[in-house]
């Protein structure tokens, strides 16, 4: 099973590659890394989905915490969370094309962000299956590029 | 005003460091230039610098201390790494001190330059490059700190010519502040009501100590709460010690290479009580088939060790010491009778039934020095089968008296770990266990022993083979013999004698007691060769994939 965890890390060079390290020698796969300051600038986020069962999940979490530089993880696969990608797409759009999906982005409420002759490079944010049907609805017209974030999630409310 | 160098030393005597063992170098020269000016520390020169490593962790060991080494950038720095590592496995704390290229350098590819915190980050505790000679206070303090809280291990502080060599005014740091960072020590009130009701219930329980007993010196705890419960303690090999091995309660050591009867009681106890322990599979062997019908307990210090490689029922973090004083004030003295009688009608130990030999085995040197070894004595061994059998049958009495590289198996580690062991206990008999392979391993820093005037024994049991080696081939390849028979080796008395040593040699049988006892009581260096013979293997085995009752025999 796929699990979300948020991992609050000081702020340090060569945290990243050491949370980096651990996962790549103790053989845990991670589907995606995102990391950043929050709003403590001496603390970084790193929200981390890691595909593995509970037995899994629970060494990685006690190896993240394990870390001197790691000050806390949450699992927070369970929890009501607010979760965003970031998605950069370039697609082909000549003339005859550029009005469906200029549509398209319309119905999923992403910016065209540049125009080039032959091409338009499209932002789109959103959780998983928002972004998964955005990159299907513009496979057809030809993705020239395409980059995106992994994942980040908030828990909502309570705190 | 003051040299980051001497600030480092500064900071070096503030942790209560009485000695360094090290390696010169271009990039530590001006921590060499501020060492040699300490009146509270000693620098000892090595002959190699996983040799300053290993001996760092001989004297960590032997004294409960952190054990410090230096050593210079580049190969300085990637030659402790084996010893590093050594640390790492068992749990050993160690602040590793290295030079560094200049900050501007660094990342260029200059001379001697090496990412040694990034080569050291799967093995060690913690790292950490300097880059702010404001910040070595700091740095140094933390170093000791996570060296020797928690579960102990070894912490790397690399340190940049330049910032040697920066003037600055020194401010002291007195504060630790590591969020990240909190061992849990005590040990959490439900789960020792459940463990103290489990220990009461069991019918067949079994304790077992770990290297983490010893370094908690929570050695007598143990003893106590085995004594109030009448239950047998078994030893990984990083316990010995921690029980007396002569305790009527011990039964010794468990594992693939354990003795038989501590590996029956593991296979047919009823709960098992890990104290301090990562059950590596040289203690488990199959971990489907580890004591099938236990209840399992863990008590560790480090979370991350519980339920890593077995099931656990009842975990349980905490520091040793305090846990076993938790336990011990709840519960009731028991018998355990009928189980003593099961555990009585065990087979005797598979090793010492040596039958008739035409040549001299290595039990029989152990039983000699066990009649003969002074109270005071402190073992250390290298790696392969000589190690086994010391771990199987010599009677380790008090903690911090086995010096053996469990975890990583290093060879070469014995005559360092030796010189460590020596210079923190000086009045105590030191003895090295080793063999022929792996004395060739450790030999340069018998110039160190000879250096600094140490009266080690060095008992080397020649086989002329890569014995261990030789019995997994007949186990695991047929008995084709691969790279494990030395054809020619050098002749080691007269390597005794080079390095200034009291040389003896056995070859027969009846000059074992004479000359064994000549050995330990010589008041220097002595090195004793013993002429074993090259067809004995180590027994009881479990072989890979069996359960720990599935052990194999001498034929």
């Amino acid at each position: 099973m796929r699990h979300t965890l948020a991992v609050l890390v000081e702020n340090h060079p060569g945290v990243l590659s050491r949370v980096a390290g651990l996962f790549a020698r103790r053989g845990y796969n991670i589907e995606s890394l995102v990391v950043g300051e929050t709003e403590d600038k001496t603390v970084s986020r790193i929200t981390l989905v890691v595909e593995g069962d509970e037995k899994v999940i629970e060494q990685v979490s006690k190896q993240l915490n394990k870390q001197v530089d790691v000050i806390k993880v949450n699992d927070i696969t369970n929890e009501e969370t607010v979760e965003r990608q970031l998605l950069l797409l370039k697609v082909a759009a000549d003339p005859p094309v550029r009005q469906e999906i200029m549509q398209i982005v319309e119905i999923f409420r992403c910016r065209i962000v540049d125009i080039g002759r032959r091409s338009l490079i499209i932002e789109a944010t959103g959780d998983e299956e928002k972004i998964q049907a955005i990159i299907k609805s513009l496979q057809p017209f030809g993705i020239q590029e395409l980059v995106r974030t992994g994942k980040v999630a908030m828990v909502r409310g309570q705190k | 005003m003051l040299l980051g160098a001497e600030i480092l030393v500064k900071c070096l005597e503030k942790e209560g460091v009485e000695v360094i063992f090290g390696y010169p170098g271009g990039a530590v020269l001006e921590i060499y230039d501020a060492l040699v000016k300490s009146e509270c520390i000693k620098h000892i020169l090595v002959r190699h610098e996983q040799g300053a490593a290993h001996e760092a962790s001989g004297y960590a060991r032997a004294s409960g201390k952190v054990g410090v080494c230096l050593a210079t950038s580049g190969p300085g720095a990637t030659n402790l790494v084996t010893g590093i590592a050594t640390a790492y496995m068992d749990s050993i704390p160690l602040v590793v001190i290295t030079g560094q290229v200049p900050t501007s350098m660094v990342g260029t590819d200059a001379f001697q330059e090496v990412d040694i915190t990034g080569i050291t980050d799967p093995i060690t505790k913690y790292n950490y490059l300097v880059k702010d000679p404001r910040q070595l206070p700091r740095i140094v303090k933390e170093a000791f700190h996570i060296a020797r809280s928690g579960r102990p291990g070894p912490v790397v502080i690399d340190i940049p010519r330049d910032v040697s060599a920066s003037l600055l005014e020194y401010e002291a740091c007195d504060h630790i502040e590591l969020r990240g960072y909190k061992p849990n020590v005590n040990g959490h009130a439900g789960q020792i009501k459940q463990v103290v009701q489990l220990l009461m219930d069991a019918k067949r329980p079994l304790i077992c100590a770990g290297g983490g007993v010893i370094s908690a010196g929570a050695g007598q705890e143990l003893t106590k709460l085995a004594e109030i419960l009448n239950v047998p303690v078994v030893s990984t090999m990083m316990g010995l010690g921690a029980i007396p091995g002569d305790h009527p309660l011990a039964l010794g050591m468990l594992g693939t290479y354990g003795v038989a009867r501590a590996n029956l009681a593991v296979s047919r106890c009823d709960l098992f009580v890990a104290l301090g322990m990562r059950f590596d599979d040289r203690v488990t062997g199959n971990t489907a088939k580890f004591a099938p019908g236990a209840k399992i307990v863990h008590i560790d210090i480090d979370p991350a060790e519980i339920g890593k490689n077995v099931r656990v029922d009842i975990p349980l973090v905490g520091d040793l010491k305090i846990v076993l004083n938790q336990l011990a004030g709840r519960l009731v003295s028991k018998e355990n009778a009928v189980w003593w009688e099961e555990i009585a009608s065990f087979p005797p130990i598979f090793g010492e039934d040596q039958g008739e030999n035409p040549e001299i085995t290595v039990p029989e040197i152990m039983k000699a020095i066990n009649e003969l070894a002074p109270d005071n004595i402190i073992f250390t061994t290298d790696v392969g089968q000589h190690q086994i059998w010391a771990a199987q049958l010599l009677k380790v009495k008090k903690p911090r008296t086995f010096i053996s590289s469990g975890g990583l198996g290093t060879m070469g580690y014995g005559i360092p770990a030796a010189v460590g062991a020596q210079v923190a206990c000086p009045g105590h008999t030191v003895l090295v266990i080793t063999g022929d392979g792996s004395f060739q391993m450790g030999m340069p820093e018998l110039g160190t022993a000879l250096e600094q005037d140490l009266p080690l024994k060095v008992l080397i049991l020649n086989n002329q083979s890569l014995g261990m080696v030789k019995q997994l081939q007949d186990h695991y390849c047929g008995g084709r013999y691969a790279a494990v028979h030395f054809k020619k080796n050098p002749d080691f008395h007269y390597l005794a004698k080079a390095y200034g040593a009291l040389a003896l040699k056995i070859t027969r049988r009846e000059e074992i007691g004479e000359k064994v006892s000549e050995f330990l009581r010589h008041p220097g260096l002595a090195v004793l060769e013993v002429i074993v013979t090259a067809k004995d293997n180590v027994y009881p085995m479990v072989l890979a994939g069996c359960g720990l009752a599935e052990m194999i025999g001498r034929e």
